[in-house]
């Protein structure tokens, strides 16, 4: 595939940029596939937001290429904007507005006439569950509502190439599994969505494209599976009374990692049920007390930590 | 960045936008209006009787005061708003929707441009609340409609070159605090002017500096326009001053919102 082939939504080659002596992103290169979802994890301050902000023609890059459907972002900008619609980290509405007049701002913006407009801005009040909020001001809002009707604004343009930064920082799990339904919603329609995420959930589910950003480059790339087979990080942990149980349990099981102050005794799992019966049959068979069991399965930080080692932990807390 | 067609449409939605937004902080309105009647009350009725008295006239009193310190007013009013102005751009700038238009495929300037005629209209409003509380107590104007029209107009030109310049000064700002203070100049410019006292009663250097400073031939020339005393060159030179301020606004503030924003 090439830059100019139609199949391609978004086209990036050596993308570089800095703030002052920092490199926030230091030569990515990347092609999303038009129709597919292509999620961006990475920690706070890792350059995600950067990216979508040079990406969305906000900010200019540094260096590099960058064409979105085939047109240049610097030569451009205005064919840019016209296909891609773009939902912030921080919500992009008027508080002094309420969510209909946020609405009808768009569809002014968008030229879709008094008749059009009215419609469009109904059919989207309906699909984001806003009818009853729709006379309200937005500042009254929640912070569900604030993201349903951020969105809404997006596809008042029917955009084909989507930009979500952290949709669903901060939600509720409700809202959030709102969020993904519509996402998934978006892409059966055709559309094409560059995401950014710190939940490896979040891109596990929606993503067929994973990259990982981590000191301005991509440290790993992949489907969503082929980036799991990279983390070892899910295990079992089990608590023991005494360290006499503590020790009969770590003969049993061969390549468990101990911890004498806890006494616990983490034995590596994938958290299938197979792997659980297994390990309880031999708890059973050794008849050995356990206090307590708990499931540890991979997230961002296991994946991170494998990827990065210690680099990581100075990386994290920014 | 290329002109769009559409310019005149996505900036009357702009100024719709803004005009909904001063509706709902009609507040803002009134402190406009509010700080030039106060003025205009504390000089005609504390300062006014020796003031009257200082002008050299033939009556010399409170009533030829309030003749005298009207035109310097409405400048003040005008003048006053931009803190206002830049006040709501800064917080405009500050929110996300900003960022919202300007990844979308709208006429790039229609941000600015309706931030300026909402202010422009804002600015008129409190023109009009002034010249009520002028006329209540005893202002008359002594020349016929087609000067007073002159003299909107040039108020409405002075708006337009100020709400540039201050759209420009509120971008420019780091803080909202910072976008309050920054006009503060603007609004201390006509004092040092012949809105208040004739510019022949200043120190030679202050009298030269208010003779060559843009609000003495604006206030000179509405001065003229509403009570038929001379206005020479001032008109032009008003004019002048109002088309480069206009200009300099503009490319300032075009430039700083095409800028990246901060990260």
């Amino acid at each position: 595939m090439t830059a100019l082939d139609p199949r391609i939504a978004i086209h990036v080659a050596g993308l570089r940029k800095s703030y002052g002596t920092q490199v926030v992103l230091d030569g990515i290169d990347l092609d999303v596939a038009e129709g597919t979802v292509f999620a961006l994890l990475g920690p706070n301050g890792a350059g995600k937001t950067t990216m979508v902000r040079i990406l969305s023609t906000l900010i200019s890059a540094d260096g590099g290429e960058v064409r979105i459907a085939g047109h240049d972002i610097v030569s451009e900008p205005d064919a840019v904007r016209g296909i891609i619609g773009v939902t912030g980290q921080f919500s992009a509405v008027d508080d002094l507005f309420t969510g209909e007049e946020n609405l009808r701002l768009m569809t002014d913006l968008r030229h879709l006439g008094k008749a059009a407009g009215h419609r469009r801005v109904d059919e989207l009040l309906e699909r984001f569950d806003l009818v009853d909020a729709a006379a309200k001001p937005v500042r009254t809002y929640s912070g569900g509502m604030r993201r349903r009707l951020d969105l809404a604004m997006t596809l008042v343009g029917d955009p084909r190439i989507i930009f979500l930064d952290e949709p669903t920082a901060g939600l509720d799990p409700r809202s959030r599994r709102a969020m993904w339904e519509t996402i998934q919603e978006l892409v059966a329609g055709g559309v094409t969505i560059f995401l950014t995420t710190q939940y490896l959930e979040e891109a596990d589910r929606l993503a067929d494209h994973i990259a990982l950003l981590d000191h301005g480059t991509f440290i790993a790339e992949g489907t969503p599976d082929e980036l799991k087979r990279l983390v070892t990080g899910g295990h079992v942990q089990l608590s023991f009374a005494d360290v006499a149980r503590l020790d009969r349990a770590a003969t049993v099981f061969d390549g468990a990692t101990r911890d004498d102050e806890s006494l616990t005794l983490q034995v590596p799992s994938d958290g299938g049920i197979d792997s659980l019966r297994a390990i309880l049959d031999r708890l059973e068979a050794s008849s050995i007390d356990v206090g307590e069991l708990s499931l540890q399965t991979p997230d961002l930080d296991d994946v991170f930590l494998s990827l990065t080692g210690d680099d990581t932990q100075k990386a994290m807390p920014r | 960045m290329t002109a769009s067609p559409l310019v005149v449409a996505d900036s009357a939605t702009m100024l719709r936008r803004n005009l909904r937004r001063m509706r709902r902080y009609p507040s803002l309105t009134f402190f406009i209006a509010g700080m030039p009647v106060v003025f205009l009350l504390l000089f005609v009725f504390v300062l006014g009787g020796t003031m009257g008295a200082g002008l050299g006239l033939a009556g010399g009193g409170r009533a030829d005061y309030v003749t005298y310190l009207v035109p310097g007013i409405l400048m003040i009013t005008v003048a006053g708003a931009a803190q206002g102005t830049a006040i709501s751009v800064s917080m405009d700038m500050t929110t996300g929707i900003i960022a919202r238009f300007k990844t979308m495929d709208i006429a790039r300037v229609s941000v600015l441009t309706g931030h300026v005629i909402g202010s422009v209209i804002q600015t008129m409003i409190a023109i009009a609340i002034v010249v009520v509380v002028a006329v209540l107590i005893g202002f008359r104007a002594t020349t016929g409609p087609l000067e007073w029209a002159a003299a909107v107009g040039l108020l409405v030109l002075t708006a337009f070159a100020i709400s540039w310049l201050s759209v420009a000064l509120g971008m420019s700002a780091k803080s909202v605090e910072t976008a309050s203070n920054l006009p503060m100049i603007l609004i201390l410019l006509p004092f040092l002017s012949s809105a208040f006292v004739p510019t022949e009663s200043l120190p030679d250097g202050l009298s030269w500096f208010a003779e060559h400073q843009p609000f003495t031939p604006l206030i000179e020339t509405v001065r003229g326009l509403l009570l038929g005393t001379p206005i020479g060159t001032s008109g032009v030179v008003a004019v002048g001053w109002c088309l480069v301020i206009s200009a300099l606004g503009y490319v300032w503030a075009r430039r700083l919102y095409d800028r990246d924003p901060a990260a």
